[in-house]
């Protein structure tokens, strides 16, 4: 389209939409690094150190169950779930809702009262989260007509005195009263 | 499949922080000593390149999704074929064979294969929390969320049930920390005594901190290439590479990632090997993924006795026993027998003074020569390329030219191991390199 005459000359007078002055409003939140030393010869900003920052980064996540949530519901009520293949019969003490023999869905059946201890650790340190519980006892249980084992923390052995005796002890199942929807709503003590 | 060559390699010096640069930068150090190995200018390499995998384990460490494309622009591979692969601590390893992949298969005539991970983003409690997420989020983490109580329940069950003694695996920290005290791109170059393994803080019993392999910030990278490759590069530095390796074995091998649901079963057995009697396997005290990894390696690369016919192996030893019921995985002894096989002397080196008395033979195949993860570092994606580049300098006896001490290179080394695992080992690979 041809301009008229009109159009360019407002274009020559002012770009409307340009401020003079410009400037971004800023803020006190966030990282604030006061004078930073800047040499006035450019080749010498390889030999400058590097700006180090810090910042948070917390997020909330959800995270669903899904078809697992029936053992949380378990340990809610006192009960240790375990899954079953109808096919084959293996039982899997952690649960698996599909079989990895032969793709059947399980059924949910209820562990033995007692277990024996597979094997333990002693956690002296541990990731953040759980520092501050440290020094805590890991250990995988295993069970009476159970095929594979749980993840569980021992409570009742002493950490400072970790023995591969304690492989092979009895051990039974205690519940939180008050469930926190984890895994570690059920511990196990020596039975 | 076509002949693939492992034709040059580079790492980074693997440090527990390198604020100094972020992770393109670091990649470039290694390929640019990779490219300069070889008498290859980038432009020129730019060229010939027909594209690369890109290996970094953790986007928690990173926050940085899609760090691998920053790599490939920051290199000037832009806009050749890429793709990132990831596979917990086995990421390197994964690379590597996506290469050889890439080239076996006609795809590529040369490959690159670069791999990195910083690990200083965060504190190391901070960071231990970020790869106990490798562990199922609903059952495992919540429990302990800690790789190293997993590695210390597998080798309880190890301890009882073949009586491994912690001293045996301390012997595996005294080695691999002297080995690294030769080696100028490790990070914990140390010489310790079975005493001060013992004696470190523990971590996890009965796993110490001298057990454990530490984190790092660093980068590695690989030109791999087809004969065709091998012409186009020779070409361009004007000159025939001598001696030349080939990768004659590739393996990969899987497991549960819940430690708690590995079956009991049949040791699936080499074709020399004699059955076990009532050993419930792999349970938790063996890897299944490794032997898997290991059959299909040594039967792609005709290997029949890894103990005569492999000079020395680079394995995953983020923990001592970790290293040990490798030794089992990879046949080089018997299932139960790892631990006096690390007393034994077999895996040191010859002409190193650890400062141990071994009742065998010294130096029949040493493991980790290098340092390993334990004393080199363990920066995830880069780990298994690492493994790569040093088992190449093994082969070419150039570990002098690229150390600048001679004292690691395994005298006349024609065949090497290196094994990259992932998980409690959910993720498994073992690659065999030979002097063509």
């Amino acid at each position: 389209m041809a301009k008229t005459k009109a159009q360019a000359k407002v274009k020559a007078v002012k770009p409307a939409l340009v401020v003079d002055d410009a400037k971004q409003e800023e803020s006190l939140e966030g990282t604030v690094l006061y004078n930073v030393p800047f040499p006035k010869d450019l080749k010498q900003l390889k030999g400058m150190a590097p700006i180090i920052i810090k910042h948070p980064y917390h997020i909330d996540y959800v995270h669903s169950y899904g078809q697992d949530s029936p053992f949380f519901a378990g340990l809610a009520n006192k009960k240790l779930l375990a899954t079953r293949c109808p096919k084959c019969g293996y039982t899997y003490a952690t649960p698996k809702l599909h079989c990895m023999w032969d793709g059947a869905e399980c059924n949910w059946v209820e562990l033995p009262e007692t277990g024996t201890i597979h094997c333990f650790t002693v956690c002296h340190f541990g990731s953040e989260e759980f520092l501050k519980e440290t020094p805590f006892i890991l250990a995988l249980i295993e069970f009476e007509g159970a095929n594979t084992r749980f993840l569980t923390r021992l409570i009742g052995f002493d950490p400072n005195q970790a023995s591969l005796d304690w492989i092979g002890m009895k051990v039974k199942p205690k519940f939180k009263r008050l469930s926190k929807f984890k895994p570690t709503d059920v511990y196990f003590v020596p039975a | 499949m076509r002949p693939v060559y492992l034709v040059s390699g580079g790492v980074s010096k693997f440090a527990k922080a390198r604020p100094d640069v972020t992770f393109q930068p670091m990649v470039k150090e290694a390929y640019d000593y990779a490219l300069k190995d070889v008498g290859i200018s980038q432009k020129r390499f730019t060229e010939i390149a027909d594209g690369s995998v890109a290996s970094y384990f953790s986007d928690h460490f990173q926050r940085q999704l899609m760090s691998g494309i920053m790599v490939q622009d920051y290199l000037g591979l832009c806009p050749k074929p890429s793709h990132r692969v990831e596979g917990g601590g086995a990421t390197g390893g994964l690379c590597l064979q996506e290469a050889w992949k890439a080239v076996a298969s006609g795809y590529m005539d040369v490959c690159v294969a670069y791999g990195f991970e910083t690990m200083s983003h965060v504190q190391t409690w901070k960071g231990n929390e970020f790869i106990a997420l490798a562990s199922d989020v609903s059952f495992d983490y919540p429990v302990g969320g800690f790789y190293s109580g997993y590695y210390a329940m597998m080798v309880t069950r190890h301890m009882k049930e073949y009586g491994t003694t912690v001293e045996q695996m301390a012997a595996v920290s005294v080695k691999n920390h002297m080995n690294a005290y030769h080696n100028p791109y490790a990070q914990k170059r140390d010489r310790l005594t079975i005493a001060d393994v013992r004696n470190s803080p523990m971590v996890a019993w009965p796993l110490t901190r001298r057990d454990i392999c530490v984190m790092s910030d660093g980068a590695a990278a690989c030109i791999v290439a087809s004969e065709d490759g091998l012409r186009k590069l020779e070409k361009a530095a004007r000159t025939t590479f001598k001696p030349l390796v080939k990768i004659t074995g590739i393996g990969r091998g899987t497991d549960a990632m819940r430690m708690a649901d590995r079956p009991h079963l049949q040791v699936p057995l080499f074709p020399w090997e004699e059955p076990y009697q009532d050993l419930k396997y792999p349970g938790v005290h063996s890897f299944r993924a490794g032997r898997t990894a290991s059959i299909q390696a040594y039967r792609h690369a005709g290997i029949t006795n890894p103990l005569e016919q492999i000079d020395f192996v680079e394995l995953h030893d983020a923990y001592t026993s970790s290293e040990i019921q490798t030794y089992e995985d990879m046949g080089l002894c018997r299932y139960g027998e790892g631990g006096p096989f690390a007393a034994s002397g077999a895996a040191f080196l010859p002409n190193v003074d650890y400062g141990l008395d071994f009742p065998g033979e010294v130096g029949k195949c040493p493991v980790n020569p290098s340092g390993g993860l334990i004393a080199c570092g363990h920066p995830v994606g880069a780990t298994g390329l690492m493994q790569a580049v040093f088992a190449l300098w093994q082969l070419q006896g150039t570990v002098k030219k690229h150390f600048g001490d001679g004292k690691l290179q395994v005298k006349g080394a024609k065949r090497g191991a290196i094994h990259s695992h992932a998980g409690t080992g959910t993720y498994v690979t073992v690659s065999i390199l030979q002097r063509a």
